[in-house]
């Protein structure tokens, strides 16, 4: 048992590369913090510099109190699981387990009881005098997890360890790994790529972008009160929407209308010297307009649009519909969310929102229908720097669709969020559309 | 496959049929030579009117040929198992580490390998002279080992490459050290490379024939291909064509079977290499 502390630690390779920039961070004895990024973030390098395996350029490393940045990972007492599990080949699964002891110099009887008691608890008892080339993929993950715990050591460390196995035995094994860690109540620290893995496992998440932390804390507070554009955009499945805004006397224009700010919102986002910002609405902060109480309405706009795609889910529906394309918002971060999902990739040319909707919906694919999105959920962002305006003004940040950030289901949505690079000349677009009608595709469909 | 026409096949087959009879034919002349009877050594029959074991009996009734036949396989074996572990720690090296000069080992190595024997000879043996190597077992070991080296390395570097990064970083994190890792995680995975590769090195010993020759004078050290050329008739002016031949079968025998026997894993280890954890 230990904290973890990461005391500015910088990586830099020999090439001169900066991986890991001044990270800090502190992982609580027992507590299971995740370290979540799209790929080359830089997570594992700082996995790696925790286990021993990387040289610390700079900056301390702590565990349980002592520096460790010069010890050698045998000195370290952490365990850790890689993505491709790494197994030996030439060993059984009994001898994998046990080899970390045997090197320790543990007697054998106690070695055999260790190994005996960590394959009950992963259920591999009768797999323990085969070798792992025999073994299905979520049997060698769990002989992987059982050479972590059979160690006993002061904490986890995991590098991807569920992204080799097929989508459903990710998810049990989610929830194994959950388990295991309550269990043993033992320091883990957790590096995906995939925010639904962080978003269910973690007590705390930590968010990296190209070697800086963006953003810790618990998956909800991530969901409801992302400090950047990154965040906001990587938190969440479906993706957040993002289109471009226009402030004007208090009024901000968007392609799907105009809110009317708060003062103390207002006050905020011109505080920050923009006109020009970027509105992110998530998905469920929409809802079909006819589902919508007269109460309720007032807190938000109405619009109409014409849908394009319709998927239900039986809980929900999804709708997609395009946003004009002149329209379309450009930040680097959301570029690189694009690349990062492999939106980029698929060639989206118009800006596509994606609407949650109530399952009683009664909208069809290719009609027209209204919509309603509420004003309060809304975050609002500063184009140049990403920073998430809202937040110092409470009564944007945390209103509607926040308490589903949990259950928000995985939905391999295609190109939900505005982020064609090529559909935006300047950072935003400056015209600001008015009337809420006018949110009617263009004729530009892919 | 592509459907092949008759035409093809015959050409293919009658190609093929070519280069091993061009290939075989003078090795199956030596088997007919070395049971000939002496008399018999210049008929120029294929098939020996009379087989005799007599050449073989010859040979090995004598220490002239016996005690060569076990220089060569001692120090085969010796030469072979220092070039394999020094070949591995290098190759490891060079397959892994990032050091000052690798590219340095690297060229040397290929150097070696290329190097004519030949212009060695003198210098070795006036080095051997003096240092009173010359015409003992290490005088030759110590030899096969560098130009066995070069050879080794770049074998097993290729199937030490092969090997996950990961599972020496596992080993590291279960506690052990970079030798430990070596020896206990990296080195069975490495064991058809090593056993390739010793193979290969044994028979490049074996074969040697220019250093034997040059480096020793008296059967105390002097290895079977070398001994076969002081075989001497029955008279001055005999040529001992028999017994060269049956010598010359005796040493290729070992070859046939390494060849049958370890050819899947020369093949296989050479071609695939790979660990999958």
């Amino acid at each position: 048992m230990a904290e973890i502390v990461l005391d500015e630690v910088t990586k830099r390779f020999p090439d001169g590369a900066l991986a890991v920039d001044k990270i800090s961070l502190d992982v609580g004895d027992g507590e299971f913090v995740i370290l979540v990024g799209p790929s080359g973030c830089g997570k594992s390098t700082v996995l790696n510099m925790i286990a021993g395996l990387e040289d610390i350029t700079s900056g301390t490393l702590r565990i349980g109190g002592q520096v460790v940045n010069n010890k050698t990972p045998k000195d370290r007492d952490i365990a850790m699981v890689f993505q491709s599990y790494a197994l030996y080949p030439h060993m059984t699964v009994r001898e994998n387990m046990g080899f970390a002891l045997k090197l320790a110099k543990t007697p054998q009887a106690t070695i055999n009881e260790k190994v005996e008691e960590a394959a009950r608890i992963l259920d591999l008892t009768q797999h323990l005098d085969r070798r792992p080339a025999n073994l299905s993929g979520g049997q060698r993950q769990r002989v992987a997890m059982g050479r972590a715990i059979v160690r006993d050591p002061s904490a986890f460390l995991m590098d991807e360890p569920l992204s080799n196995l097929d989508a459903k035995l990710r998810v049990q094994m989610r929830t194994e790994v959950s388990r295991i860690q309550r269990r043993l109540g033992t320091t883990m620290v957790y590096v995906t790529h995939d925010q639904t893995e962080a978003l269910t496992l973690g007590d705390r998440v930590a968010v990296m972008r190209t070697g800086v932390l963006q953003q810790v804390g618990s998956p909800k507070e991530l969901y409801d009160r992302p400090v950047n554009l990154f965040v906001a955009g990587f938190i969440g499945s479906p993706a957040m929407n993002f289109m471009s805004g226009t402030l004007e006397d208090g009024t901000l224009h968007t392609s799907l209308g105009d809110f009317r700010l708060s003062d103390r919102l207002r006050r905020e986002v011109e505080h920050a010297g923009g006109r020009n910002v970027i509105v992110g609405l998530r998905p469920e902060n929409f809802e079909d307009a006819a589902l919508v109480s007269a109460d309720a309405r007032p807190s938000g706009i109405t619009f109409r649009t014409s849908i394009d795609v319709l998927e239900s889910l039986g809980s929900d529906v999804f709708v997609y519909f395009t946003q004009e394309r002149e329209q379309g918002v450009n930040a680097a971060e959301l570029e690189e969310l694009a690349q990062d999902s492999g939106r980029a990739d698929t060639g989206a040319s118009g800006d596509t929102v994606v609407a949650r909707l109530d399952a009683a919906t009664r909208i069809r694919e290719g009609r027209d229908a209204e919509l309603w999105v509420d004003g309060r959920a809304m975050h609002i962002f500063d184009p140049a720097t990403g920073r998430n305006l809202s937040l110092g003004a409470d009564d944007g940040g945390s209103g509607g669709g926040s308490s589903s950030a949990q259950a928000a289901p995985r939905h391999a949505a295609p190109d939900q969020a505005a982020s064609d690079q090529a559909a935006a000349d300047d950072a935003v677009a400056t015209g600001s559309v008015g009337g809420a009608s006018d949110a009617s595709p263009s004729g530009e469909v892919t | 496959m592509a459907v092949t026409t008759p035409r093809q096949r015959v050409s293919w087959g009658t190609t093929n049929f070519v280069v091993i009879a061009l290939a075989l034919i003078p090795v199956l002349w030596l088997v007919s030579l070395a049971f000939k009877t002496p008399t018999a050594v210049l008929d120029p029959s294929f098939v020996p009117a009379q087989w005799t074991w007599g050449n073989f009996h010859q040979i090995l009734s004598t220490s002239q040929f016996i005690r060569p036949l076990l220089n060569s396989i001692g120090i085969g074996l010796i030469a072979t198992f220092i070039a394999v572990v020094l070949a591995s720690m290098a190759a490891y090296a060079v397959a892994r580490l990032r050091f000052p000069g690798k590219s340095l080992l690297i060229g040397m190595a290929l150097l070696i390998a290329m190097f004519p024997i030949i212009s060695l000879v003198t210098p070795l043996f006036s080095i051997e002279r003096a240092l009173g190597l010359f015409n003992t077992w290490p005088g030759l070991i110590i030899p096969y080992v560098a130009f066995g080296l070069p050879l080794g390395i770049y074998t097993l570097s290729a199937f030490f490459r092969e090997i996950p990064w990961e599972l020496e970083k596992a080993a590291k994190v279960d506690g052990a050290t970079p030798f430990q890792a070596f020896i206990r995680v990296i080195a069975p995975l490495a064991a058809p490379g090593m056993v390739t590769t010793a193979i290969l090195v044994f028979l490049f010993c074996w074969n040697e024939f220019l250093l034997a020759i040059s480096l020793t004078s008296t059967t105390a050290s002097r290895t079977a291909p070398a001994s076969i050329a002081y075989f001497s008739g029955s008279s001055q002016f005999t040529v001992p064509t028999g017994p060269i031949a049956a010598a010359a079968v005796v040493i290729t025998i070992p070859i046939i079977i390494f060849v049958v026997f370890f050819q899947r894993r020369i093949v296989a280890g050479l071609t695939s290499g790979a660990v999958k954890g």
